[in-house]
């Protein structure tokens, strides 16, 4: 079985002035995969994505996207992705509805925007509030909102970061239901998080990041019995020990 | 410290911040700039204005007439001819004067046969700001001092004439010789009350649709950041350039609903005018289709300059609140000229406050319509060239920060640019 590389990051460098955010990192994430970053505030997770996500310029190293670089393909990478950032808001003026069908309208016409519409109303599941004003809503709709508008274009690679942060147990549960839903159906996710249960429960295969560096990779269960550690935030103290 | 105290302190710590004090500075800086202005401007208006005279008749009543301006003004030139009066104008030109004044031979002849004796004023204006016509209303001043004098020389002699000519023996002619132009029967103040009545409102209503706009497009990209809308707008399949020009434009015709608005307020205010007993329109001082059509794109090129500029400077905001304290360059940038237009003309301005007014890209479209009336029309397309060449060069850099991550990093890599940023990112906290 040939597999394909969707995210391929290597040597990876990103200096803001005398901080370096990321130092050197290596990963791949394959395709259908769900690939969660982990690690504690101020690793780095955060620039990694909006490299990825091609927002950020790096200083050095190189990362692909399906083989485009993001740096001198950042338009061809952008009709692949979907980014989701963290605490990220929505258009306060607009209803629900007119944010997605904003959102819909770059990437498709007439009844395609319609079906991507339709899709996002779905996933959002915000029933009669969809037609509210988005200042109405509380975080927890928000977010469904808006990975909603992440996942309704059916994006080839979603990156996500920390999608359930800030949300309760009922929200971040049904987020992260949606997320498995979304891979099985052939998305590949590149999330971030510092909730190593959470990671535990999404992801096929992990990498631990501190100070900007990749310090392990690998599936949960793997390094679970490297480390023999019971759970992923053993396995992380232990490493960066 | 007391409970208070430690209150106190920490309240004037959180209020005391680099956001709150430069306004308060700025505002400072132009209104004492202002002071200076206007304190030279009074100053000015204490010194004996330059005239030129005439005495063409050399009677006991003219030699009052010659005696007063004399002793309360700068004579550069006397003649008893009046065939003199090119020579006179172009003498009291060039010393900068403001009015030639001709008593003419029968000025005697007709105050003792019962009708004013004329004097001719041929006033000389170079501005038509507030301020432009401070000599002439000094001149005008000598004029009911010399009315007085003989009024009170024909009650002396106890002649028979009519009480109401013995009161008021002088009737003034006035021409104003205005940019090239001879506009009888006007004097320099009320040509100037009409234009500045102009002029003082459109760079009013200018000020007014920068700002709104321009804060508009600050906000907007102050609220993006801070609900990270920007983040995702940036990982969409769409041009960055069209994401700059969305906004701009966007934001431009919020402008123009809003000029409108104002402008139909403008109409009626204007239509008033209309209906006074002078038509500027009578001499020459009128707008014809294409100059109304300069005004516009002298507005609309103002307004793309002032709404690119705008989102150059949005660009550092973090948040809501540093955007809505980011906007003051561009208030400073409406106010200065709008002042400096409303008291001076730019012909009449010195050359630094000319380069000044000539930078501002907001001084434009409130000149223009000033401009336009005297058929100035080099200064009104040269601004139009300057402002809309400014415009682009703010626009390309404005694209240039949304195509790197300078936008959301909000780093700078010159030095120049960090200073920059530093300054920015201070008035933003």
């Amino acid at each position: 079985m040939v597999i394909t590389l969707v995210v391929e990051v290597k040597d990876l460098v990103k200096n803001f002035g005398p901080i370096k955010a990321v130092n050197g990192a290596s990963f791949n994430v394959n395709e259908g995969e769900i690939f969660g970053l982990i690690g504690p505030n101020a690793a780095g997770k955060t620039t990694i994505l909006r490299i990825v996500s091609t927002l950020l310029r790096i200083n050095s190293g190189s990362v692909n996207v399906f083989g485009y670089d993001v740096a001198e393909e950042a338009d061809r990478v952008r009709r692949l992705i979907s980014y989701l950032p963290e605490d990220a808001g929505a258009y306060k003026n607009l209803t629900g509805r007119a944010y997605l069908n904003f959102i819909a309208r770059f990437f498709g016409r007439g009844g395609e925007t319609k079906k991507i519409v339709e899709r996002g109303l779905e996933i959002a599941d915000l029933g009669e509030r969809i037609d509210d004003k988005v200042d109405t809503y509380s975080k927890g709709m928000i977010r469904r909102l808006l990975v909603g508008r992440a996942l309704m274009i059916e994006p080839k690679l979603a990156i996500l970061d920390e999608p359930t942060a800030g949300l309760d147990v009922t929200n971040a549960r049904e987020i992260r239901e949606i997320i498995k839903k979304f891979a099985k159906r052939g998305t590949t996710v590149l999330l971030s998080s510092h909730n190593m249960l959470e990671v535990e429960f999404l992801c096929e295969r992990i990498a631990l990041i501190n100070e900007g560096e990749i310090v392990e990779e690998g599936n949960a269960p793997g390094l679970k019995s490297k480390y023999q550690a019971e759970n992923l935030e053993e396995v992380f103290t232990k490493v960066v020990s | 410290m007391s409970d208070l105290g430690n209150i106190i302190k920490k309240e004037v710590r959180e209020l005391l911040t680099p956001a709150t004090i430069i306004p308060v500075v700025a505002m400072a800086i132009v209104f004492g700039g202002m002071g200076h202005m206007i304190g030279g401007i009074t100053e000015e208006a204490k010194e004996k204005p330059i005239i030129g005279i005439i005495d063409a008749e050399n009677s006991p009543l003219s030699e009052i007439v010659t005696g007063v301006l004399n002793e309360q003004a700068k004579v550069v030139f006397f003649s008893p001819d009046s065939a003199d009066i090119s020579e006179g104008l172009e003498r009291v030109e060039e010393e900068g004067g403001a009015a030639l004044l001709i008593v003419p031979p029968d000025f005697s002849e007709s105050i003792y046969e019962n009708h004013p004796g004329e004097i001719r004023i041929h006033w000389i204006m170079k501005g038509a700001g507030v301020m432009d016509s401070i000599h002439s209303q000094t001149v005008d001043v000598l004029v009911q001092v010399v009315n007085q004098e003989i009024s009170k020389k024909l009650v002396e002699e106890g002649s028979s004439i009519d009480p109401e000519i013995a009161v008021n023996p002088i009737a003034k002619s006035e021409t104003t010789i205005f940019k090239g132009r001879e506009i009888e029967g006007l004097s320099p103040g009320a040509i100037s009350g009409m234009l500045s009545s102009q002029s003082v409102v459109l760079p009013m209503i200018m000020m007014l649709i920068i700002i709104i706009t321009g804060s508009t497009v600050i906000t907007s990209m102050g609220m993006e950041k801070e609900n990270k809308t920007l983040e995702t707008l940036l990982t969409l399949p769409v041009k960055r350039n069209y994401i700059v020009l969305g906004k701009i434009v966007g934001s431009a015709i919020v402008g123009l609903v809003m000029a409108a608005i104002y402008m139909v307020g403008f109409g009626y205010y204007m239509q008033s005018f209309q209906a006074a007993e002078i038509n500027l329109a009578d001499f020459g001082l009128a707008l014809g289709p294409q100059d109304y059509l300069l005004i516009g794109l002298s507005v609309f090129v103002a307004l793309l300059a002032g709404l690119s500029l705008c989102m150059f400077l949005g660009t550092f905001a973090k948040d809501f609140k540093s955007a809505q304290t980011l906007i003051l360059p561009v208030t400073l940038l409406t106010l200065i000229p709008m002042f400096m237009i409303m008291f001076k003309d730019f012909d009449t301005l010195p050359a630094v406050l000319k380069i000044a007014l000539f930078a501002i890209p907001f001084s434009h479209p409130m000149m223009a319509m000033r401009a336009l009336m005297v058929d100035d029309y080099l200064l009104v397309l040269s601004g139009i060239a300057y402002v809309a060449i400014f415009a682009a060069v703010i626009v390309a850099v404005v694209a240039w920060v949304f195509r790197s991550d300078r936008l959301l990093t909000g780093r700078i890599k010159t030095r120049r640019g960090r200073r920059l940023r530093g300054f920015l990112g201070k008035m933003g906290r």
